[in-house]
């Protein structure tokens, strides 16, 4: 059997071929006819129904636009609103000498070429009665002068619509975001009925994260209009549902303090409401100015922008990756503590640097000379490299790593903002799946100092500060304190609370030795500690930049001021009833006593003087 | 074979007849071509607001897209099926790469970019899945036998799936349906067929999960277009407000209200034949559907009159996806089938999807015009 089948019949190949070829042309057919059927229906049987539809005063559903929700801060102030934009606009049909008034207009407002070329395009394209817009977003003298000479322009006229402003520009940049022209890729994914007849969308921030509640529903109405498509009145109006509006935890007032204080460098300061998890200062530095964005930035503008060294556009608070320097000491303290490998008593003596058993290498401690015998206080407060060294090494990576996870090293904070960055917490297994090596006994050392692959981001490092402070309780930072549409108030995101188990007296050790940093003799930010009527328990912090070499000494005169370290400052306060946490770093600072904590120091002040 | 001998020195010695016969233009073919090409740019005028710059662009890709085919004429079938599964291999190495690239950037990409102009693999694809198809079948005897059924089915889906994928819903359906068509006109045996069809209609609950939201939103308006007038029923709303108030007359040329006054949106491209209906009428739609039917049936002759299994397959396919393509198309617009993006063909504005139509009628009359030298 298999034989027959395996030979190649032409001849009946062939004929069930053309059988085939007729049954597929009386399918065609066929399916073809269920056409002409369907279009006979609507052609003729139903062709009276839609001819009125279509015929003379013919219904035309044209979008109604919602308003975009305004962002307050804590205080009511406004964040972002929607401002009127003025437009010249012309009608053609109510233009006798089209060119004439151009010529005019031209004198008269200093338009340029362009504009007049690119208005001459535009509107022959239009029905005549229709308008279209000479001049975009007019300033007050362009409105002024043309007012003067409104009568002499019939078919001339400024037309209102509502722009997206941000009252505090660059201040907010990075938090709030801004809008922008809604893009091909961003249409593909929207939902088309509530978007009818709006142009922008969050493009960043608060604005892209809360887009949804921002931006509320289109709604349309049915217009009558006639043949040529002018509008005789409106049917029906449903009408659009407006974006809710934001209130926010930061404090604006705050973020400028804190904005101000970094002046001179680029960096990040971000402050949580320990109680609660709000943000009340987040800002990066250098910030931009967000309103050219919303009308489109001009493609110089941008390239400047995206070219700069300061790197404006780059959100350091929320995806700037640093090594988090010494401030990880306070918590590998208490990693000591809480698994009894040390003792807060117990002293070490520093020489000013520390030696693997068996390993050439020195791992050098910041002062040369060392800090002679150190407890866990002294440690902490002069921060004394050695002593944490020797402490890590103890401890091992697998102890360590589990201990700062739980602080949330490493992992995402959970902020209502799009885009936050990982950072990194490195492990023995993480460097095993990544790195494809083991992990070096060299490494729980420097990473016991914040150093070596350890990478942070601001608002991790504020959210650990704000969960030590809080004794464990672990703090969500948050920013969106309230959604108010016109029906509801709802709260912002939830906020889970897990809480990592400590014993109160090590905290309490860590908190003593964090306040010696601020208000002692030797502490390393013993400048913001004068004058003032609370504690502040806080942390200097210095992340390398480059490696110096063995032995070699880091004077910062003599090296470029980009390839100094940067300067970091963790705090919270008042130290035994805290309230704020506040994380700092200027890059480039070189010492974090001396830049990091001022800028800390401001806006802890500003805030307790204001709570009071 | 003799009598085709004989046939060849009967035929009328005119002039533009031999050098169309000298450059393998199958004539009455190239003529029904040519009149939708024209009926376009009549349409296109009217569509495009009375743009004579649009026109010019459009005349380019048309002309290039009839350069093409002649191109195609030229190549012998028999090189077409050599290089089959090469091509199609090739095809879908550069499907894989559209896919990959458009997830190392942002968001769906279809193309290719190739400094002066943008390469759909997926275009390709619409040629080279019924040629692979074709390729494989042709050897053994036919019907297939479950395996090469089996083996001919990955043929097919591996393309639509990575298509589907991209995604293009539309670009899909007429791969896989030229795919197919081979298998068809190979004998695939109707209750084979049906219980096909039958496994389709089970899965499609498991495609409905795979779907996008953007898609789902199409079958759904599909089903009940008037539920959301503004957004996703306003297609089918307005192209069926068109076609009607067309009525049998038309309204004449340029005589479009809809279109002119904005009401239909993609009214030059995928929604062209809302306009036609409006302007031309019922007489102007039947006309164009004759049309659309005779270059069928002249596709589907040649097909019989084809000498070698591939020729006849490969011809075979492409004559009914050329219908499925018309068929989704002015089904979609007249409310009978959901809104997948497939133009009008011939008639829609735009370059891709006029060059691979017209590639794909290079290769029937390439096979049309070399079977006599092939059967000797």
């Amino acid at each position: 059997m298999a034989d027959i089948y395996s030979v190649k019949d032409s001849a009946s190949e062939r004929r069930v071929f053309l059988k085939r070829i007729v049954a597929s042309f009386i399918v065609i057919t066929l399916l073809t006819s269920a056409l002409i059927v369907r279009l006979i229906y609507l052609q003729i049987v139903v062709h009276e129904h839609y001819a009125m539809m279509s015929k003379e005063n013919s219904v035309k559903i044209v979008p109604l636009v919602p308003s975009r929700g305004i962002i307050y801060d804590r205080n009511g102030k406004i964040l972002a609103d929607n401002t009127p934009s003025y437009s010249l606009e012309l009608t053609p049909e109510q233009i006798e000498n089209m060119s004439d008034t151009l010529q005019k207009l031209q004198k008269l407002l200093n338009i340029s070429d362009d504009k007049i070329e690119a208005f001459q395009k535009q509107y022959k394209r239009q029905k005549r009665f229709t308008s279209s817009p000479l001049l975009l977003n007019m300033n007050d003298e362009e409105l002024a002068k043309f007012a003067v000479v409104r009568p002499y322009f019939p078919g001339v006229d400024i037309r209102t619509h509502l722009v997206r402003h941000y009252p505090f520009g660059e201040l907010t940049a990075h938090v709030i975001g801004y809008v922008g022209r809604i893009n091909e890729n961003e249409l593909k994914e929207l939902p088309l009925s509530e978007y009818r007849g709006s142009t922008h969308i969050g493009k960043l921030g608060i604005e892209s994260s809360y887009e949804k509640e921002l931006h509320g529903k289109a709604g349309y109405a049915e217009i009558e209009t006639n043949v040529q498509a002018r509008s005789l009145n409106t049917l029906s109006e449903n009408n659009p549902e407006p974006g809710a509006s934001l209130y926010l935890t930061l404090d604006i007032d705050l973020q400028k303090i804190a904005y101000d204080a970094l002046e001179g460098y680029s960096g990040a300061v971000v402050a949580i409401d320990i109680k609660t998890g709000g943000v009340l200062v987040f800002t990066s530095r250098p910030g931009f100015d967000p309103n050219p964005f919303v009308v489109g930035i001009s493609s110089d503008a941008y390239n400047s922008l995206q070219s700069s060294p300061d790197q404006p556009l780059y959100n350091r608070a929320l995806r700037g990756l640093y090594p988090p320097g010494s401030t990880v000491k306070p918590f590998v303290a208490l990693a000591g503590l809480e698994y009894e490998a040390i003792n807060a008593q117990q002293k070490l003596f520093c020489p000013g640097y520390y030696q693997l058993p068996g390993v050439v290498h020195k791992y050098r401690d910041w002062r040369k000379g060392g800090h002679g015998s150190v407890n866990m206080n002294e440690a902490i407060t002069q921060s004394c490299d050695v002593y944490f060294y020797r402490l890590a090494a103890t401890l091992g990576i697998d102890h360590l790593h589990d201990f700062l996870k739980q602080f949330g090293f490493g992992e995402t904070t959970g902020i209502d903002l799009v885009g936050e960055k990982v950072g990194l917490l490195p492990s023995r297994h993480w460097k095993e799946a990544q790195r494809k090596q083991l992990w070096f006994p060299g490494e729980t050392l420097i990473t016991g100092i914040g150093q070596g692959y350890y990478q942070v981001t601001p608002l991790q490092l504020a959210r650990a500060t704000a969960t030590l402070a809080n004794k464990g309780k672990v703090v969500t930072p948050f920013l969106v304190n309230k959604i108010v549409t016109a029906h509801i108030t709802k709260p912002g995101p939830e906020v889970h609370k897990d809480t990592i188990k400590l014993a109160s007296e090590n905290i309490e050790t860590i908190v003593e030795a964090m306040v010696n940093v601020v208000h002692s003799e030797r502490g390393t930010a013993k400048s913001i500690g004068k004058n003032i009527n609370y504690q502040i328990a806080g942390k200097t912090g210095t992340a390398q930049v480059f490696n110096i070499k063995q032995n070699a000494k880091y004077n910062e005169n003599e090296i470029d001021f980009k390839l100094r370290d940067h300067a970091l400052f963790i705090s919270f306060a008042p130290a035994h009833d805290p309230q704020i946490a506040v994380a700092v770093i200027a890059e480039n600072g070189g010492h974090g006593g001396s830049v990091a904590a001022p800028i800390a120091g401001k806006v802890i002040k500003q805030f307790l003087k204001s709570a009071h | 074979m003799k009598t085709e001998t004989r046939n060849e020195h009967f035929e009328p010695p005119s002039i533009i007849g031999t050098i169309l016969r000298k450059l393998h233009i199958d004539i009455p073919l190239f003529i029904a071509l040519f009149l939708a090409a024209i009926l376009s740019f009549i349409i296109l005028y009217s569509t495009g607001g009375q743009e004579i710059a649009m026109l010019y662009r459009q005349a380019a890709r048309v002309g290039l897209a009839f350069f093409l085919m002649t191109l195609l004429a030229h190549v012998h079938p028999y090189q077409l099926k050599r290089y089959s599964a090469i091509l199609f291999s090739l095809g879908v190495l550069l499907l894989l790469a559209v896919l990959i690239m458009g997830q190392i950037g942002k968001g769906a990409q279809r193309w290719l970019e190739l400094g002066f102009f943008r390469f759909q693999p997926s275009e390709m694809i619409k040629l080279t899945t019924p040629m692979i198809v074709a390729w494989y079948l042709a050897d053994s005897p036919l019907p297939p036998k479950p395996r090469q059924l089996f083996v001919a089915t990955l043929f097919i889906l591996i393309p639509t799936l990575l298509i589907a994928k991209q995604p293009d819903l539309g670009t899909a359906l007429l791969v896989a349906s030229s795919g197919g068509g081979v298998l068809f006109f190979a004998g695939l045996s109707w209750q084979l067929m049906l219980f096909s069809v039958a496994i389709l209609a089970a899965l499609a609950p498991i495609i409905w999960h795979f779907m996008h939201d953007y898609q789902r939103d199409r079958v759904l308006t599909f089903l009940n277009p008037e539920a959301d007038p503004l957004g996703r029923g306003y297609h089918i709303i307005q192209s069926k407000i068109a076609i009607g108030s067309g009525g049998i007359y038309g309204k004449g040329w340029l005589g479009s209200t809809q279109s002119e006054l904005d009401f239909l949106p993609e009214s030059s491209t995928d929604f062209i034949f809302a306009v036609f209906a409006e302007e031309f009428g019922l007489l102007g739609c039947l006309g164009l559907l004759t049309l659309y039917l005779i270059i069928i049936a002249r596709c589907l002759y040649i097909a019989a009159q084809a000498h070698d299994t591939y020729c006849r397959l490969l011809a075979s396919s492409l004559a009914f996806t050329f219908f499925v393509y018309v068929f989704v198309n002015i089904g979609m617009v007249i409310g009978v089938l959901p809104v997948v993006g497939v133009p009008l063909p011939l008639i829609s504005y735009g370059g891709t999807s006029i060059v691979t139509l017209l590639s794909g009628f290079g290769i029937l009359m390439s096979i049309h015009t070399h079977k006599k030298r092939l059967s000797r």
